[in-house]
């Protein structure tokens, strides 16, 4: 039995640390039993994101399991009568010469594993694992194809009770007034709670809790004094608000190359959804001793802290146990929901109480992935060689989770009679990967940079982590950049940034995208080819992609050629389902996805107002996994997403001889760019 | 509150319900039949995607009452672990998905079409899956399982 304390979010990595374990502890991987987070049992791991989890809890697990296999050998040698040295294990079975064999089931009576783990025990070496380098099946798939329940949305309590929070569609809305009258015929209904401008209702059933709720919509009036930013001007909106500046990265060098011209892009990013296909949902049930929360929170000790926070109880006193939820691609309402369901739980006498938000309040009331504004200013020399290179970025933070800060960043937190402010997003420090700043850094040897991040100190729209945080932008920003002045020199953009890397590994990915595309293939008309690359966090994995896009109007991406290193791949076909999937999203992004909002209120809140890629709309998607046994093993579910922006908005440039350089590449902002062209 | 009947994955079932109570509810609420998701109310995003005499429905979106006397077929009713419908089998063979909420409209849609095109192409898989959503990119993975289980039910 294994206890994480990262959480399965879709991406595998339960089968991927169960391998692990399995590997350092030989036995089956059908042995290992995964269990589910929480904070009466787990291991505090903060939180499930930025592609960590292999590398911090699969080397935790790989740690505590060689030291487990050491402690269950030194038993069997005392008992056995031969030497450690001598013992073999194989699925548990441990054997030694002269047919002298036990097993770790029949040593466990005599083992405590009730200790604290200690440094000394050393994992075997890269070549002794059988498990890792392995595509197994992951164990988490058969239940979901058969319909097992697996999801917080399918689980049941005994008693349960259903329970509807509602959020005006105006931002930040004030409740001026509720007639609960006319809810309180509702067939069904067990408590209106009420608490300021936080409204939400309990019934016995579902139906009855969606009938309250329409029943409440229809009696209460809002108002807000909020005023959202003009959607169409969102890069002057960014860089006119107050902000703090950070000097993320300088670089000073003494150069033989004169500057001769100087030149200046500016590149957006939109607000982007996480867009989860479930919306968040949550149960809660107060007890005598406190309160007992079930959500697919990314990160179970961080929600109980918020929690504490907002309810005023000690960490104690709450416990949080993680359910799978669907994909969330970062921070978005499970977090939300989750408190939403305490405070309706409290009017519910012990029973408990499952709230799911609407897909429109998903679509309007989550964090979003922030808006940026990205200017690169480079200085040239006569032969237009980069002789300094200027990177600044416009943004809210990327991160506003829970549990980090002495005020809770919960929605409901802010609607509450005694508020708590809403939480202005900041970004994690370079040395975590950064926030906005995330992929700045350029990985290329230019002679000089200066690289600035001017986080916003306002927040009208809430933002927080949506999957690599800023790195898209900045990588969409750089290699768009990149490429037109290879293209201004008329050299290869391969070459080009194979001439500015001295990174073998980074050379590596781009040679192998480049020669699985046959790169360059012979231009048709109305088709263009495009690379773009990125080390993700400049820490994490190499990623190169060529997209093959076809069209004049209205652009689709037809292949994705991609390479990727992520040191040692634990589950090889689980790291090229994530960098597809990946690769498939930021398709979707660059050419969908946009929040729009009037002054007033988000108005993308539904499918059809918020689209995003279809099947007939996504491109074949090539991965070549290029293996490093013996490195470190990186995350693979964000490495994609910058290099395929670039990569597309590159190939839209070979197509059409257009650069887009604000997101996402639409009809419109084609013929605005073209406009800008001509 | 009328008594409406229908063939649930086979078996007869009578559910006591206001006639124009959503389909989706009655399943997921009285009928514990949770293979069917809830994701966006609306007939826009397919996770409750459920056979309906052999096309696929969202569920959501249907009145109890339009499926008097009608098979109804659910996810739970393709097949289960000892007796995997192929398309099943292709999706955990393809590995074909991430987080998988959509996935059980996803295998509806798609047995919709093997029912009326047993050899279809990839383009016919992309057309049939076009009205079910996937955030995560699973998307060529399972245009890839449906024709595995096609090929697969070919060869019977």
């Amino acid at each position: 039995m294994v206890s994480p304390g990262k959480v399965e979010i879709g991406q595998g990595i339960v089968t991927a640390l169960a391998q692990i374990a399995a590997d350092e502890l030989d036995i089956d991987l059908g042995r290992v039993q995964m269990v589910r987070a929480s904070t009466a049992a787990s291991p505090n791991e903060g939180v499930t994101s930025g592609s960590l989890s292999v590398q911090q809890s699969g080397r935790a697990i790989r740690q505590a399991c060689a030291e487990v296999r050491q402690i269950f050998l030194t038993s069997a040698s005392d008992r056995l009568g031969v030497g450690i040295d001598v013992l073999t294990v194989e699925d548990g079975t441990i054997s030694g010469p002269g047919n002298v064999r036990t097993s770790y089931w029949e040593l466990a009576e005599h083992v405590s594993l009730d200790r604290d783990a200690t440094p000394g025990a050393v994992p075997k070496a890269s070549a002794q694992r059988t498990q890792a380098g392995n595509s197994v099946q992951r164990l988490d798939i058969p239940d979901k194809v058969f319909a097992h329940p697996r999801f917080i949305h399918d689980a049941t309590l005994p008693g349960m009770l259903h329970g509807r929070v509602l959020r005006s569609e105006l931002s930040a809305a004030k409740l001026t007034g509720l007639k609960e009258d006319d809810v309180r015929a509702a067939t069904g209904l067990v408590a209106i709670v009420r608490d300021g401008n936080f409204v939400g209702v309990v019934s016995e059933t579902e139906d009855g809790a969606q009938a309250a709720l329409k029943a409440l919509r229809k009696s209460a009036t809002w108002s807000s004094d909020k005023t959202l930013p003009d959607e169409d001007q969102l890069a002057a909106f960014l860089r006119a608000q107050p902000s703090e500046p950070t000097v993320i990265d300088t670089r000073t060098a003494t150069t033989s190359r004169e500057a001769v011209r100087t030149i200046q892009r500016q590149y957006t990013r939109p607000y982007i959804a996480h867009a989860s296909i479930a919306p968040s949902c949550a149960m809660a049930q107060w007890t005598a001793e406190g309160v007992h929360v079930w959500t697919h929170s990314q990160g179970v000790y961080l929600l109980r802290a918020d929690l504490a926070l907002v309810l005023k109880l000690p960490v104690e006193n709450i416990t949080v146990e993680h359910m799978e939820g669907a994909g969330c691609y970062g921070h978005n309402a499970a977090d939300d929901v989750a408190l939403d369901a305490v405070l309706l739980a409290k009017a519910a006498q012990g029973r408990p109480v499952r709230v799911q938000w609407s897909r429109e309040d998903e679509m309007s009331h989550a964090p979003f992935g922030a808006a940026m504004a990205i200017e690169i200013e480079a200085d040239l020399d006569a032969q237009n060689e980069i002789v300094s290179w200027r990177h600044s970025i416009w943004s809210n933070g990327h991160a506003a989770r829970p549990g980090r800060a002495a005020s809770p960043a919960l929605l409901a937190g802010t609607e509450l009679a005694n508020p708590f402010p809403r939480t202005i997003s900041t970004n994690p420090p370079q040395a975590n990967g950064g926030g906005g700043d995330r992929n700045s850094i350029p990985l290329y040897d230019f002679p000089s940079w200066r690289i600035e991040s001017h986080r916003l100190l306002t927040m009208p729209i809430r933002t927080s982590a949506l999957r690599t945080l800023g790195a898209q932008g900045n990588v969409f920003a750089i290699e768009s950049f990149l490429d037109e002045l290879a293209a201004e020199r008329g050299e290869d953009p391969v070459d080009f940034r194979l001439r500015h890397l001295s990174d073998e590994r980074a050379k590596d990915v781009i040679r192998a995208a480049a020669k699985r595309a046959n790169w360059k293939p012979d231009k048709q008309a109305g088709t263009g080819y495009g690379l773009g690359f990125a080390r993700y966090k400049n820490t994490g994995a190499y990623c190169a992609v060529i997209a093959e896009v076809e069209g004049a109007e209205h652009i689709s991406v037809r292949r994705l050629t991609i390479a990727v290193d992520v040191g040692e791949a634990i589950n090889p076909d689980g790291v090229i389902n994530q960098v597809e999937g990946g690769a498939i999203q930021a398709t979707s992004w660059v050419l969908k996805e946009r929040v729009r909002f009037d002054r007033q209120r988000i108005t993308s809140t539904t499918w059809g107002s918020y689209p995003i890629l279809r099947f007939s709309e996504v491109p074949d998607v090539q991965v070549e996994l290029i293996q490093r046994p013996d490195s470190e093993p990186l995350g693979a579910g964000e490495a994609a997403h910058g290099p395929v922006t670039a990569a597309i908005a590159n190939a839209v440039f070979d197509a059409l001889g257009v650069r887009v350089r604000n997101l996402p590449i639409t009809r419109d902002s084609l013929i605005a760019a073209m406009e800008l062209t001509s | 509150m009328s008594s409406v009947r229908f063939r649930l994955n086979g078996v007869e079932t009578a559910v006591d319900a206001d006639p124009d109570s959503s389909l989706l509810g009655i399943l997921r609420g009285t009928l514990e039949m949770t293979g069917p998701h809830f994701g966006c109310g609306a007939n826009e995003c397919g996770a409750c995607h459920v056979l309906v005499g052999g096309h696929a429905v969202a569920a959501c979106d249907t009145p109890l009452w339009s499926v008097a006397d009608k098979d109804v077929t659910t996810v739970e009713g393709l097949g289960n672990a000892q007796v995997p419908h192929p398309l099943q089998r292709a999706f955990i063979a393809e590995q074909a998905l991430q987080c998988g909420y959509c996935v059980s409209g996803i295998l509806i849609s798609a047995a919709a079409l093997l029912k009326r095109n047993p050899t279809p192409t990839s383009d016919d898989v992309k057309v049939a899956l076009d009205r079910n959503l996937c955030r995560c990119g699973s998307h060529n993975r399972m245009v890839r399982a449906v024709l595995r289980a096609a090929a697969e039910m070919a060869a019977r």
